[in-house]
């Protein structure tokens, strides 16, 4: 199977480890990765932001660049809820290659029908299902079963798990005080867990959790689930 | 667009925020009154086997009502004044508010009874009644508790949810209400008393309407404490303000609004009392009955094909008792009686007054609302069609063009990304990859949060090294 990656543009720039994290995995599985050069953002920002006219190209960039592989990989459920939810409305002719845009977990478990990928990391994490990947997607319990099939790794319920973070793209800016609030509480449920990492399928959400961890001192730390699906 | 009365936002959404933010009592009071009715709806909507259908059921038929309102609403006033009920029209808040003053004015009334109602709240009822010099007494036990405080509703369900029970009993105290304790049952001893004084001598009575049906001219109120009955059934008048999205065609379709309502709303499987009139009986419950059928911006709403689902809303409350915003500003940062997610999306459309533009912005577009929603309103979907139009704010629209026309192209991105790589290794170098401050405008980023740091070679970089 031709799998594309999309590594999306906050991982491409700022977690690039998640992006070689993938190709790990499903390298490890027997699949061959490619990453098309083409490949910019998927417009999430801009749609969302109120530019609609604005991430139309960038839409279009996407559907071009993707539509000649089998299978488009995302380490982002909010990336590939924009393809699969909005493309098809936003671009004509998108609504193939939209279909064939998996999160992660959703082309291992799906597509592939693997839990285990032989993954290690002797760790206790918590999971923090972020909104996208959660109630656009219903990714359900997908990325959880991956990491329970980890070997060594202690997975703890994280309470209040379905809340938002406070992230919200643009609204951490533009409503920064109730992010914040709303940042607190979950970094209150994810120390009181006692985890050392919290794990979710979004690197975004994730920089906005990890850096109220690391503003107030707290001993966990964020990770891409991709990075504990890789460890070996 | 068009519409008026209290459902403009007189400030932007984040100021008022923010103040209601610093309320630490009025987070927490919040905090433990969603969760509690999150939690009661979460059960009893999981013992209905068909719930999904019932949702499906309800969107349909308002969707229905939606696309031949005029014929309907033309048909509900047919058969009201049939039935012996005189039918008004208001085009808008003021004009609504000052034809319901009219036909009290008429009765010779000082004084009126109140079911709690939503669309009197939005024209402005109250204070138009008590500028006439008619006082309105609010018989609703939560809406009575805010209305002795001098304060306003903050949620549509349940107006007096930012205030604890010791709160409620000063507030009583204040208003000669006396309770000896802070016991539930004490608070609501002590209004029952204060109110049925009220029932008793009342010659008026004004309500809303949770729903009217077209095919019979009946109207509905639905309600948990039983004071609405009261208002409905003694006085001589009854005058009902309703919206006129409130319609259903027939009265079977009141089935699966019925079962629909209490549980997303109390979360209960059946509420306690269900109103339904139809006109005037003789000799039976008042013997004069008015409706007035309320527009005030709803029909640009209608016109709207994205946004017209805002319409479907039967105001039960489910979106403000999920949403994460809500839970920790209250309602009245929202600046218009419809607050949370649904008045994110309904005050914007049926008014472009005042900061009602930065509304749909108050959401981080988490979905809970879209879930909890009894009519499958895509309320994510209707804010983000709501930002589109703006306005957006010009340095905000100069960088997301730009970035836009970056991306657009594969050498001008890759050229960006060496660039922004490049630009923050000073700071890697400095900070260790993680910055504590930024200057504006990233500093509504570092104001809550430290950021992180480009790493010293992006993706794209590493695979042009590793792979090709």
């Amino acid at each position: 199977m031709k799998i594309a990656l999309f590594v999306t543009c906050v991982n491409d720039l700022v977690f690039p480890d998640t992006g070689k994290a993938v190709v790990r995995v499903l390298e490890r599985l027997g699949h061959t990765v490619e990453f098309p050069a083409g490949q910019s953002c998927c417009g999430q920002m801009h749609a969302n932001s109120g530019y609609r006219a604005e991430a139309l190209p960038l839409a279009r960039n996407f559907v071009e660049t993707f539509d000649p592989y089998d299978a488009v990989v995302a380490p982002s459920g909010s990336c590939v809820a924009m393809v699969r939810d909005s493309y098809p409305r936003l671009v004509p002719g998108s609504a193939s290659v939209a279909g064939r845009t998996y999160e992660l977990s959703e082309l291992l478990v799906d597509v592939l029908g693997v839990t285990d990928v032989g993954a290690a990391f002797p760790h206790r994490v918590t999971y923090h299902p972020t909104c996208h990947g959660l109630r656009m997607l219903r990714l359900g319990d997908r990325p959880r079963a991956l990491l329970r099939a980890v070997r060594g790794l202690e997975l703890i319920d994280l309470p209040g798990a379905e809340e938002c973070c406070g992230f919200g793209g643009t609204f951490a800016m533009k409503n920064a005080g109730v992010s914040g609030a709303m940042l607190a509480d979950k970094c209150d449920a994810i120390v009181d867990t006692g985890a050392e990492y919290v794990a979710a399928v979004d690197n975004s959400c994730l920089a906005h959790i990890g850096g109220g961890l690391s503003r107030h001192d707290a001993g966990a730390k964020p990770i891409h689930y991709a990075g504990i699906l890789a460890a070996s | 667009m068009t519409g008026g009365g209290n459902i403009v936002a007189r400030r932007p959404f984040p100021a008022a925020a923010k103040e209601k933010l610093a309320d630490a009592q009025l987070r927490a009071n919040l905090r433990r009154a969603t969760h509690t009715i999150r939690d009661k709806r979460l059960r009893v909507v999981a013992e209905v086997p068909d719930w999904e259908a019932l949702r499906v059921a309800g969107a349909a038929i308002k969707d229905d009502v939606l696309s031949r309102l005029p014929e309907l609403l033309e048909q509900f006033e047919a058969a009201a004044t049939a039935a012996g009920a005189v039918v008004h029209w208001a085009r808008d808040a003021a004009g609504a508010a000052a034809l319901v003053t009219d036909l009290v004015r008429a009765t010779g009334a000082t004084e009126v009874v109140k079911v709690k109602s939503m669309a009197t709240q939005e024209i402005g009822l109250n204070e138009e009644l008590e500028a006439a010099g008619i006082a309105a007494v609010e018989t609703d036990l939560a809406e009575l508790i805010v209305q002795l405080a001098g304060d306003t509703p903050s949620h549509i369900l349940v107006p007096a949810i930012h205030y604890n029970r010791s709160q409620i009993r000063d507030i009583f105290a204040r208003n000669g209400l006396t309770a000896l304790t802070d016991d539930p049952p004490a608070l609501a001893e002590a209004a029952r008393r204060h109110l049925r004084a009220k029932f008793l001598s009342a010659k008026v009575a004004i309500s809303g309407a949770n729903f009217a049906v077209a095919e019979s001219g009946t109207l509905a109120v639905v309600e948990s404490e039983g004071n609405g009955r009261m208002c409905l059934t003694l006085p001589e008048t009854l005058i009902s303000v309703v919206g006129i999205e409130k319609l259903v065609p027939t009265f079977r379709d009141l089935e699966v609004f019925l079962q629909l309502l209490p549980r997303s709303s109390t979360g209960e499987r059946m509420n306690p009392y269900t109103s339904l009139w139809t006109g005037v009986t003789p000799g039976d419950g008042p013997q004069t009955v008015h409706v007035v059928l309320v527009d005030n911006g709803r029909t640009d709403t209608l016109a709207d094909d994205v946004g017209r689902q805002a319409l479907r809303c039967i105001r039960c409350s489910a979106c403000l008792n999920v949403c994460p915003v809500y839970e920790r500003v209250g309602g009245h940062a929202y600046g218009s009686v419809y607050p949370g997610p649904i008045g994110a999306i309904l005050s914007p459309q049926m008014s472009g007054e005042g900061a009602n533009h930065t509304l749909p912005y108050a959401s981080t577009l988490c979905g809970a609302c879209y879930d909890a929603c009894p009519v499958r309103i895509n309320i994510p979907e209707v804010l983000v069609h709501l930002r589109q139009t703006g306005p957006h704010p010009a340095a905000e629209r100069a960088a997301m063009r730009a970035l836009s026309w970056t991306m657009r192209s594969r050498r001008r991105y890759a050229a960006a990304l060496r660039a922004a790589r490049r630009g923050a290794a000073p700071l890697r170098w400095v900070t260790g990859g993680t910055v504590r401050r930024l200057p504006w405008p990233m500093s509504a980023w570092t104001a809550a949060r430290d950021a992180p740091l480009p790493p010293k070679q992006t993706f794209r970089e590493w695979w042009a090294r590793e792979r090709s």
